[in-house]
């Protein structure tokens, strides 16, 4: 009996905090039919923030993943004076606030400090424009690959390395023949969680950003304006589209996490 | 390479927030951390993160135990749900919870701008954490220990209790600690079911966000320092926290 009780709680829990909450946005979404939301998101505002922020997912996925298999190998493959302290510096992104994140963005890259000043000198704005967004997304997504990748290469050890080494490969032939394959599909995991964290980042671009319409409005940006500009309508529906990203990406997450069991 | 890089993206700013925070001393910061906004933001962001970490501590534990040792139909569509508050984009996540629990709440159930509305949003985004960590430790535990337990007469709560808890309870407290360190900093969801009212809903973030926006930037550092040091002193308590469950492991 208290088996089905506990199983009534939890269930009763997530409907009302999870289920009903992301239903009923599907449904208030096509409450008008698909029409308006077909309008809604092929406004050239809609467009543009799609555009933004394609841009600036992939552009930090692809900083993220380089960085994250390095920090990873360093990390488990290296020992050297502070490597306790660059492990934890490393989980810092998930206990940081994105609000926070993109202060700290902004008092080192900024116009008006001695770093973003030297650097708008000679033309380059990283505050307010893409650099600055691609920034604080990398920032806030750092840690997804590196934890990803670190217990598969823990775990796989360096004997096939070795082995490579021994045949006379060079380091970068071990690593693109014998580690990386071992290691694809915590990178493809980690990779899916980075991309789907950079497409949903809300504070910190939100801040470094300066969220300019038709410029540097990114989805979630755009969400926010359009309601507070009371255009439910806009609102909804592309908050329905990262919906759908959101649910592809957890579909996509379940498949290559079996694949870890099996081998 | 990898320090460099870190550094730029990361260390540098951080210490940036620090340093503009202290420009006036400790005093200063210290002035700026108490002014009313200032103060009554962060204590109602630690109040509702502790409230938010308990509840989660509770739930977490007992949807981890439902889905591990009850079976049921959909039981795998609810294994995967768990995890969509992480891919949700925040924002997105605070207007779904304002089209169910707002002004046109279809359950007749308004928690727009008050703080129960910045609990449930908080609560929706840090329901994965003590899920997630306490699950895979409960999939482990032998389930020979509780059969001797209980054929030596123990009751069903002397087991959970005696056997069960303690080999669950790092990882209850390393999920706690993750969802007290997300509430804390907390800023899309909470930012449209809030409402944003000083004083009465407005979290630390949302308060730093008002500041940066006024353009009071050592207020905002200010107390985003606070926030930073609660992050340090979480991060801290979890690798704690690791090395004892795995001693005791």
């Amino acid at each position: 009996m208290a088996r089905y009780g506990l199983r009534t709680i939890a269930l009763v829990y997530l409907l009302f905090l999870l289920v009903l909450p992301v239903a009923l946005i599907f449904w208030t979404t096509f409450a008008d039919g698909i029409g308006p939301v077909i309008d809604a998101l092929t406004t050239p505002s809609a467009l543009h923030a799609f555009k933004v922020t394609a841009q600036v997912a992939i552009i930090s996925v692809i900083l993220n993943t380089l960085f994250g298999v390095g920090t990873a190998v360093l990390l488990v493959r290296h020992e050297f004076p502070g490597r306790r302290t660059l492990n934890m510096l490393v989980d810092l992104p998930i206990a940081v606030s994105p609000v926070v994140v993109g202060l700290a963005l902004i008092l080192v890259y900024g116009r008006f400090a001695p770093m973003g000043g030297w650097l708008a000198d000679r033309g380059i704005d990283i505050i307010f424009s893409l650099p600055g967004m691609v920034l604080a997304t990398v920032f806030v997504c750092l840690p997804l690959v590196v934890r990803a990748v670190t217990p598969v290469l823990e775990e796989i050890g360096t004997e096939q390395e070795q082995a490579a080494w021994t045949l006379g490969a060079k380091p970068w032939q071990a690593f693109r023949r014998v580690t990386l394959p071992a290691i694809r599909w915590a990178l493809a995991y980690g990779m899916v969680l980075s991309l789907a964290r950079s497409l949903g980042e809300y504070g910190a671009v939100a801040v470094v950003s300066g969220r300019i319409k038709d410029q540097t409005q990114t989805l979630t940006l755009f969400v926010e304006e359009r309601f507070q500009n009371f255009d439910q309508q806009a609102a909804y529906a592309a908050a329905f589209a990262m919906a759908v990203v959101a649910v592809a990406t957890l579909l996509l997450i379940t498949l290559l996490r079996p694949r870890e069991d099996d081998r | 390479m990898a320090t460099t890089y870190l550094s730029l993206i990361v260390l540098i700013p951080l210490a940036a927030v620090v340093w503009r925070s202290t420009e006036e001393g400790l005093s200063g910061f210290w002035a700026q951390v108490t002014t009313p906004e200032s103060s009554s933001a962060l204590k109602l962001t630690i109040g509702a993160s502790l409230l938010v970490a308990f509840i989660n501590l509770v739930m977490g534990t007992l949807i981890a135990w439902v889905l591990v040792r009850d079976d049921f139909p959909g039981k795998r569509i609810v294994e995967m749900l768990i995890d969509l508050p992480f891919a949700l984009p925040t924002i997105v996540a605070g207007l779904v919870l304002l089209a169910l629990y707002g002004p046109s709440s279809p359950l007749g159930v308004d928690l727009a701008y008050a703080r129960s509305g910045v609990v449930v949003a908080l609560l929706f985004v840090t329901l994965p954490f003590v899920v997630r960590t306490v699950q895979p430790v409960m999939l482990e535990l032998d389930k020979e220990v509780e059969e001797a337990a209980a054929s030596l007469g123990a009751g069903k709560g002397t087991i959970f209790r005696r056997v069960i808890l303690p080999s669950l309870l790092p990882a209850m407290l390393s999920g706690t600690a993750l969802a007290f360190a997300r509430s804390i900093s907390e800023f899309g969801s909470t930012v449209l079911i809030s409402g944003n009212i000083p004083f009465e809903t407005q979290v630390a973030a949302v308060s730093i966000f008002g500041q940066i926006e006024s353009d009071n930037i050592t207020g905002a550092a200010a107390v985003s320092t606070v926030l930073l040091v609660v992050a340090l002193v979480m991060l801290v308590s979890l690798d704690l926290l690791q090395r004892w469950g795995s001693r005791r492991g």
